[in-house]
């Protein structure tokens, strides 16, 4: 028994060690080691040598290779009214009015969604177009050979029984750390002392925390980054972008209080500099939501607020709707782009499919995360433009820079079952073809549609 | 030992189902996926609310998901999923495995069956007036007035009712969409 406890009492102490020496006094002045470069770079070697023999497996083997595409059917680009006309092309005088073969445009469009629909596509994870000896990833690939084999059967020990129990003790470290340090810090009266000593143990055991997912952060163009009394605005892919933004400067958090753990790290991060955190009741009142940030973004020397306009997140192929409440609080905006390397390991985050524990473990199961931030330049609202437009012109300059797809659609369609109003728009502009203000036969005659439709035969 | 047999033993009836409908093996797998995306409890079945989820943005969502269904139908498993969706590939790619093409003038008529079933939601062989204005009213929800979809009903069963019983059978509504390329307008074209 005294063994037991003098041998915990030795892996203890050599734990704290390496911690202290390899990976907090590294974090504390920004340095690194260059372990996570040499990993990194020997996982790429590794999986490229995997690519090359599963692509010369495939070519011996003539098989079922899953289209990779985003989509599997080929959708008529038209809009309802042209549709309509082509299906009505025997009957030019039938404008105005209703036709049976009405129906089959909407029951095209029906089927067509049963096989596809294009929002959710959104909200699943992205195919690979390779396999990165994930088993998670493994759903269209098979057995190649048996060196394969026993590389990814390596691979699975390394990431379970060497990396999991590093990287959830380095994870652990560095949040009880973080929680200990901020509580100390609060103790100090307000002076640029406590202000500097509160983001050095910010900065720090978000670093630890970032070392606990092997995560590589590649920052571009630094100059952009955000200053005091600003708001910082980007895409969101999983909750560790907050740990990915927050290894390079200090922001103030805005969130909702929880309860359990996540209370205690809420409360004791507040004490020692100031985040904005809401009770239940408060998120619903939208004024005293935009007042109470609007009064932070005024005092000039306060942290840049961190917000996720989007509202949910998405698996990083695509930038959703972003909300305006956000952009209604007046500041300048920082917007940020983050760009996740898949290759590693995916980091999006499917809430209806994972909770946050296993979605944790299967991270801190994967290789290791890659990520690019691009900071980009500063942007006000300008005269004449609403919270919306301007909501859209951010969002269009952030999906620029990440390669993102730049869609409308509302994040908050995963949740809802129906959206009304997408029914009822489909309803308007039917209406307006049967009651005849749509004059639909301005885009082509009978004759022309019929040709074309020859020529797809 | 064929690979695509090892990835295709996942999927219900997979082989039969390569035979059967024509579909390549990699868009039965693409299938399966989407099938068990939409069997959200994972019962290895779809009820009607399951792909109603799906078609909630389709003004006549409900009555499509009804003509998936066989009358007496509960639920529809990974087979009869792909066989009702079969019927809706453009016919000249509709070979089955032995070379032999369905007869393109069946393949017409099943599709047709298919639109008639959207609007004859009884079954009962015929689409009555109050059909009419029931399908009528879903796609057009609530932009018109009473009067104005009355006068649209009655004007469509005067157009297609040709042996005046106040109601359009299987024959009048084929005999109204004659001239529609109804194997262009209604299939759904996968990409090869």
């Amino acid at each position: 028994m005294e063994n037991l406890w003098c041998v915990a009492g030795t892996i203890f102490q050599l734990w704290m060690f390496v911690v202290v020496f390899f990976i907090m006094l590294p974090a504390m002045f920004g340095l690194s080691l260059g372990v996570t470069e040499v990993y990194i770079q020997v996982l790429v070697k590794i999986l490229e040598w995997a690519t090359l023999r599963i692509q010369r497996g495939r070519q011996e083997q003539p098989s079922a290779s899953v289209p990779l595409h985003t989509g599997i059917i080929e959708r008529a680009g038209g809009s309802m009214e042209e549709e309509m006309w082509q299906l009505r092309c025997s009957r030019p005088e039938a404008a105005g009015a209703f036709c049976l073969s009405d129906g089959v445009y909407f029951c095209k469009k029906g089927l067509e969604s049963i096989v596809e629909d294009q929002v959710t596509q959104r909200f699943s994870s992205e195919e690979l177009a390779s396999w990165n000896l994930l088993t998670r990833t493994n759903q269209n690939f098979y057995y190649i050979s048996l060196r394969l084999t026993i590389i990814w059967g390596l691979g699975v020990f390394v990431r379970y029984c060497i990396l999991l129990p590093f990287r959830i003790a380095l994870a652990s470290t560095g949040l009880s750390w973080l929680v200990i340090g901020t509580s100390v810090v609060g103790f100090l009266p307000e002076s640029s002392a406590k202000n500097w000593l509160s983001e050095l143990v910010h900065l720090t055991c978000y670093r630890i925390c970032a070392r606990g997912l092997s995560a590589t952060i590649h920052y571009h163009n630094k100059e952009n980054r955000p200053q005091k009394g600003g708001i910082c605005v980007a895409n969101h892919t999983t909750p560790i972008d907050v740990v990915i933004l927050a290894n390079d400067g200090c922001y103030a958090m805005v969130g909702q209080t929880h309860g359990g753990l996540l209370g205690i790290l809420q409360k004791s991060m507040v004490r020692s500099c100031p985040h904005v955190w809401f009770e239940r009741s408060e998120m619903k009142d939208r004024n005293a939501v935009t007042s109470r940030l609007r009064h932070h973004v005024a005092a000039k020397t306060k942290l840049p607020i961190l917000i996720f306009p989007e509202g949910t997140c998405v698996n990083n192929t695509s930038v959703m709707m972003f909300k305006k409440g956000s952009f209604e609080i007046g500041g300048t905006i920082y917007p940020v782009t983050i760009k996740y390397d898949r290759r590693f390991g995916d980091a999006f985050w499917n809430s209806s499919k994972y909770n946050i524990v296993s979605y944790l473990l299967r991270t801190m199961t994967s290789w290791a995360i890659v990520v690019n931030v691009w900071y980009l330049p500063p942007m006000t609202i300008q005269d004449g433009e609403d919270a919306a437009q301007f909501a859209n012109r951010v969002k269009s300059v952030i999906a620029h820079q990440g390669g993102l797809l730049d869609l409308a659609w509302d994040g908050g369609l995963k949740r809802y079952k129906v959206k009304d109003s997408l029914k009822e728009e489909q309803q308007k502009t039917y209406s307006n073809i049967i009651v005849g203000q749509n004059d639909i036969r301005t885009t082509k005659t009978c004759s022309e549609t019929r040709g074309s439709i020859k020529l797809d035969q | 030992m064929g690979s695509s047999r090892s990835s295709l033993s996942r999927v219900p009836d997979g082989q039969q189902l390569l035979q059967e409908t024509g579909f390549s093996a990699a868009h039965l797998l693409r299938l399966h996926q989407r099938f068990q995306f939409l069997d959200k409890d994972s019962r290895g079945s779809l009820r009607s609310e399951d792909l109603e989820a799906a078609l909630s943005e389709n003004p006549i969502g409900v009555r499509i998901v009804g003509a998936f269904f066989q009358p007496g139908q509960e639920t529809v498993d990974f087979p009869s999923f792909v066989r009702v969706l079969a019927h809706f590939r453009p016919t000249e790619k509709n070979r089955t495995r032995d070379g032999v093409q369905p007869d393109p003038a069946d393949s017409r008529n099943r599709k047709l069956k298919f639109a008639f079933q959207l609007y004859d939601r009884d079954r009962d062989g015929k689409i009555s007036r109050t059909e009419l204005l029931q399908v009528l009213r879903e796609m057009l929800g609530l932009q018109v007035t009473e009067e104005q979809l009355q006068s649209i009903a009655e004007r469509a069963i005067q157009e297609a009712d040709l042996d005046r019983d106040d109601a359009i059978c299987f024959d009048e509504f084929r005999k109204s969409l004659e001239k529609v390329n109804i194997d262009h307008k209604m299939s759904v074209r996968f990409l090869e």
